[in-house]
């Protein structure tokens, strides 16, 4: 599903934030990243999908190597991957369903077919009864199941979320965690950039710890592994 | 594009022209500014060139033929000036005919030279030659004043070179500022509209994360701009059209009988209302592009 060869990364600042990386995630995985703040986890995540691209190396995503994508066909290949922010990023002035049905407006998807699919995601994520309520009239979890829903809509063959919990509260945190399960179950890759130990300790997945933009222990059913 | 995807676009465009009130308002004002100033030049521009065309066909050469010249001498200056291929006509004109001339031209003072002339008209037998080419005229009426019986040759000697410096000189001038009038309105459109993108950042990164091609992402940019553009473009027209209508009929009564005139109000009109609107959709759309640009770079 997802695979890194050699993958290297040094910013236009000298920062170094993949320092050969090798890694392989097939598909239907779980996976956790861990490491401290500035280790490389975000730019681990943001090459999957191609909004960095890596200073060397050959990144292989569902058998197409995204390092030598044209940047014209980069809208294409975003369409099999669904993305998850921890500040959720969704449009203040479109409601919760158009927020949604704004992922499939894009590619130019039918109405009918919008309306069908926005309706199952919303299901999905126990947000139906606030179809019409417009983002800052949720809470903060709700905003974020919205965000997944979002990212789930055109049915992606990989869900990466970058700090997903990161900004709510440890009963909202579980509520999520139990969406991406589910998502993960129905066969959907979810690669999960995160700093919840209780999470990553409890629901047990394989964890990659990343420190100094190396790969550092890569465990199935692993541990957080550091104290926060 | 689907139908569909293209009435998206028309509703976005409209929505962000609407939401970002001020932007839009900064917008229209600079397109408005630079056609407004594009068309009175345009206007100006295009009536001098019309004077000047008028003028240059209006220059012409007065050959005064020497009193000593008998009829066969004047007969053969004739034959000579009718063998110069640069000259487009000769017209006689006797002494008897220029003194007439003269007499008119002064009016009710004209009849002191009647008196005093009658009996003895000091006036030259002259041949009024136009050039086919007005530009010719200064390197023809040098090459008269080299013929025998040639008293003297008048062509507005100085002026004409003048004239045609001034005439060349402004259509330069004027060109020249039009153009740098419409690079400094695309500047500031895009600049305008650069801060209305940047609150719509979250949006276009968000499009881009979606996967919304650029050409999707570009589309409501390319019509606010247009919208902008021919939003922009009412006032300049507008008011041209009613300036252009007042001043013609202010000035072409006065220049009857002259031989200048300005372009007739239609369908002169048309044609500076087309520029202006073709102008403000181009810049319009050129300055929104432009700004939408550093936002697309994957």
């Amino acid at each position: 599903m997802i695979t890194m060869k050699e993958v290297y990364k040094r910013y236009p600042n000298g920062v170094v934030a993949a320092n050969g990386i090798d890694i392989q995630i097939d598909q239907g995985e779980f996976v956790y990243v861990v490491g401290a703040s500035g280790a490389g986890k975000s730019t681990f995540i943001k090459m999957m999908y191609r909004e960095e691209k890596p200073t060397s190396g050959q990144i292989i995503v569902n058998g197409v190597d995204i390092t030598k994508l044209k940047n014209s066909k980069v809208p294409l290949f975003r369409r099999n991957i669904g993305v998850v922010f921890q500040d959720f990023k969704l449009l203040p002035k479109l409601t919760v369903y158009e927020n949604i049905a704004f992922a499939l407006e894009v590619i130019e998807e039918s109405p009918r077919v919008t309306k069908k699919k926005v309706m199952e995601v919303l299901e999905l994520v126990n947000l139906k009864h606030k179809a019409r309520m417009f983002p800052n009239e949720l809470s903060g979890g709700e905003q974020q199941r919205v965000s997944i829903a979002r990212s789930i809509v055109n049915s992606p063959l990989v869900v990466i979320a970058d700090e997903p919990t990161g900004n709510l509260d440890p009963d909202t945190s579980w509520e999520i965690m139990r969406i991406f399960e589910e998502i993960n179950a129905r066969g959907t890759t979810v690669i999960m950039a995160t700093h919840n130990k209780e999470i990553v300790n409890t629901k047990k997945h394989r964890v990659i710890a990343i420190e100094n933009g190396l790969i550092v222990r890569d465990e199935q059913r692993g541990d957080y592994g550091y104290e926060n | 594009m689907k139908i569909r995807t293209l009435g998206r676009h028309i509703k976005e465009s409209g929505k962000s022209i609407a939401r970002n009130g001020w932007m839009t308002f900064a917008s229209i004002s600079a397109v408005t500014v630079t056609l407004l100033l594009v068309g009175v030049f345009y206007v100006i521009l295009m009536n001098l060139n019309e004077v000047a065309t008028s003028i240059e066909k209006d220059v012409s050469i007065k050959v005064l033929v020497d009193t000593t010249a008998g009829e066969t001498e004047r007969e053969d200056l004739l034959n000579k000036l009718k063998k110069m291929d640069k000259i487009e006509s000769i017209i006689f004109s006797s002494k008897e005919q220029e003194l007439d001339e003269l007499i008119t031209s002064f009016g009710d003072e004209g009849d002191l030279f009647k008196e005093l002339y009658e009996e003895r008209n000091p006036l030259n037998d002259a041949f009024i030659i136009k050039t086919k080419d007005p530009i010719d005229t200064m390197e023809v009426a040098k090459q008269i004043e080299t013929f025998d019986y040639v008293y003297k040759v008048n062509y507005g000697k100085g002026e004409v070179e003048k004239l045609f410096n001034v005439i060349d000189a402004s259509r330069n001038v004027g060109l020249a500022l039009i153009i740098g009038l419409l690079f400094t309105a695309i500047f500031l459109i895009s600049n305008t509209i650069k801060i209305t993108i940047n609150s719509r950042r979250k949006e276009i990164e968000i499009m881009r994360l979606v996967g919304a091609t650029n050409g999707f992402i570009r589309w409501p940019f390319f019509l606010e701009g247009l919208w902008l553009g021919i939003l922009g473009s009412i006032i300049p027209i507008t008011l041209i059209a009613f300036l252009y209508k007042e001043v013609y009929s202010y000035i072409q009564p006065k220049l009857e009988g002259h031989f200048i005139r300005l372009l007739e109000f239609t369908p002169f009109i048309y044609e500076v209302s087309g520029l202006i609107l073709g102008l403000g959709c181009l810049i319009g759309t050129l300055g929104s592009l432009l700004s939408v640009r550093k936002f697309l770079k994957v």
